[in-house]
């Protein structure tokens, strides 16, 4: 059977993928010593003591409690937070809406390291500083601009007839927000939680400065593994692959609705 | 229960949208608002709903003033021109939305949207989705869910529009017989002039945002104020042919004259505007009254069961509505008839001056 051009290009394009992938889990699973001493394109000798270690021992399984802590919490308040501001942009015109809408997505254009200094001040003088909470609020500063351009665009989707019938029906506004609006922009709020995660679970640099011990993230935690007697290679790749597995599970569930979401629900 | 509207206006960004519009609805009756679009007829119901306010005027409501009044405070339905129903309820939660918010008993709800959905066809579909329903049915589904609820007002914007030609005619006789069944005002727009005349009730011929003309749907068709009105309320609108008249002599363009007589008999001399409905005018002559006109054809377009002949009267377009098939060459001359009882005579400023007598529709 010939192969078509296109399906090998493909092909290759997923092995080039699949390759850092793939050597990860390949040093996971396998002990220090074999990872310095041989190359194999396999684990010769398969252990999972990497694995196990990480569920063991405090200081590595909390970081991925920490991290889901703060990335669940930014992910709530950002939703929270932006479900009216976009119902506001896409419903109402107000004076300077267009602007603001636009000034929005500016708060993304500065790198996180800018609002370092503020963030670590102003945390300190609330003693916020290593609390779950300081690093979901230090990234809505990122995600509840992104959550509201994207909700706006599938909010804008909905007829606005739909709105107007529910209040010719009798209906007061939370109810119809609730009941009739919200399943309406399911997807988009899949898609706006996805986007949030993302942002949040791989986000370092906030993440480190604002907090030391009780909310230390687990990509912190990764940065710290290197000890007197060197790397710890394949817990790190170990701690790397369980990284990994919660931001593919997410993807998994709102993979059909993701080209939306890009779009900014303009598809 | 009346409605008045008072000098309403609605202009948004400098745009004039409706100009000085009073009005008076009955409770029982049925009124058309009938214009092109653009002529404001969306504009007055949603100003009717509640749903926009106007720039200017008040709506009484039995001489209470709701002009500022929720449009949630208000005992209405609505009916868009757009399928418009909750995409995440099924046709049954849909049609008992209205009862639910009103906090109606569950077995009085039961009893009201069953009766609601078999008198729009709807009783197969109740477990289905809207998703999951053709045009028509969405529509229906939206319609029931207007009638379920006794309203005092009920306003339909062109429910009918988006609906293939078969449904149309059908849902336009349920309609009739539902209207007839309620006691609320109802508020219909439409483009269409045959529409209306089907639904009878009183009419309101509106155009850029202005009331030409309001009455009773027959008596406005047969004796439309002016040239404008008869335009709007005849589809394809009406011929218009420049006129004098010389004594006793009715001359209509330039090749044709008429004897003055029956309702144009006393019509003074000067220029007038003739006006003839298209299905008024006839390829073969009906009676011996009937005035033959030659002409060039233009154009012969064919709809279902009736030809249109685009015609060229010594630089007049005219059209011929016949009813049946035919082919006829291009560009090559045609003979069609009229009967003189059947023109309406405009003065040139386009004030009706006479309407036909005997008519028919």
């Amino acid at each position: 059977m010939r192969i078509k051009k296109r399906t090998l290009f493909f092909m290759v394009y997923i092995f080039l993928l699949m390759l850092p992938i793939y050597w990860m889990l390949n040093m996971s699973l396998k002990t220090n010593a074999d990872i310095l001493s041989t190359f194999s394109l396999y684990p010769k000798h398969i252990t999972f003591d990497n694995y196990i270690k990480i569920f063991t021992d405090s200081s590595w399984y909390s970081g991925y409690i920490n991290s889901i802590i703060y990335v669940t919490m930014n992910m709530v308040i950002s939703l929270v937070t932006a479900l009216p501001a976009a119902y506001a942009f896409s419903r109402y015109s107000f004076l300077g809406d267009k602007h603001m809408f636009f000034w929005l997505l500016t708060n993304r254009m500065a790198p996180a390291a800018v609002f370092l200094l503020p963030f670590f001040q102003l945390y300190s003088t609330f003693g916020l500083i290593d609390t779950h909470i300081a690093v979901a609020l230090a990234h809505c500063l990122f995600n509840v601009p992104l959550a509201v351009w994207i909700l706006e665009g599938f909010m804008s989707g909905v007829p606005r007839e739909i709105d107007e019938t529910a209040f010719i029906d009798g209906y007061k506004f939370p109810r119809f927000f609730l009941t009739i609006f919200i399943p309406q922009i399911r997807s988009g709020i899949g898609v706006t939680a996805f986007f949030c995660f993302m942002f949040s679970w791989v986000e370092l640099l906030l993440a480190r400065t604002l907090t030391t011990t009780n909310a230390k993230p687990i990509a912190a935690t990764m940065t710290r593994t290197v000890s007197a007697s060197g790397l710890d290679w394949g817990l790190l790749a170990a701690a790397g692959i369980l990284t990994i597995v919660p931001g593919a599970l997410v993807i998994w569930f709102v993979r059909n609705n993701l080209a939306k979401g890009f779009a900014m629900g303009r598809v | 229960m009346s409605i008045t509207i008072e000098n309403i206006s609605l202009s948004v960004n400098k745009e004039i949208y409706l100009k000085d519009i009073s009005l008076n609805f009955d409770s029982g009756s049925k009124n058309i608002l009938l214009g092109r679009t653009l002529a404001g007829k969306t504009s007055l119901l949603r100003i009717l709903a509640g749903l926009d306010r106007p720039s200017k005027g008040k709506i009484l409501v039995d001489n209470k003033d709701v002009t500022g009044v929720s449009v949630r405070k208000r005992n209405i339905s609505m009916v868009y021109q757009q399928f418009i129903n909750y995409p995440s309820f099924t046709i049954y939660d849909n049609i008992a939305s209205p009862l639910k918010v009103a906090g109606m008993g569950k077995s009085m709800i039961d009893s009201r949207v069953r009766e609601a959905a078999e008198m729009l066809h709807l009783e197969d579909m109740l477990d289905r989705m809207p998703g999951e329903l053709s045009g028509g049915q969405q529509q229906r589904c939206a319609i029931a869910r207007a009638l379920v609820k006794d309203t005092n007002l009920l306003l339909l914007d062109e429910p009918l529009v988006n609906l293939d030609y078969k449904l149309r005619e059908e849902l336009q006789i349920d309609l009739q017989d539902i209207f007839a069944q309620r006691n609320a005002i109802v508020v219909y727009t439409s483009t269409e002039p045959s529409e209306a005349l089907k639904l009878g009730g009183n009419i309101v011929i509106l155009d850029k945002g202005r009331v030409l003309q309001n009455g009773i749907t027959s008596e406005v068709f047969h004796k439309p104020a002016t040239i404008k009105v008869a335009e709007i309320f005849s589809d394809p609108p009406i011929n218009l042919i420049n006129c004098h008249v010389e004594g006793s002599v009715f001359h209509l363009g330039q090749n044709v004259t008429i004897p003055l007589t029956g309702h144009m008999k006393s019509l003074a001399s000067g220029n007038y505007i003739a006006g003839i409905r298209s299905n008024h005018l006839y390829l073969n002559p009906q009676n011996k009254t009937d005035t033959a006109i030659e002409a060039i054809l233009d154009l012969a377009e064919i709809n279902g069961s009736e030809t249109f002949f685009h015609v060229n009267y010594a630089g007049t377009k005219l059209v011929v509505q016949e009813v049946g098939i035919y082919s006829k060459k291009i560009n090559s001359k045609i003979l069609f008839y009229l009967d003189p009882a059947s023109l309406f005579v405009f003065s040139k400023s386009g004030e009706l001056i006479l309407s036909p007598e005997n008519f028919s529709v």
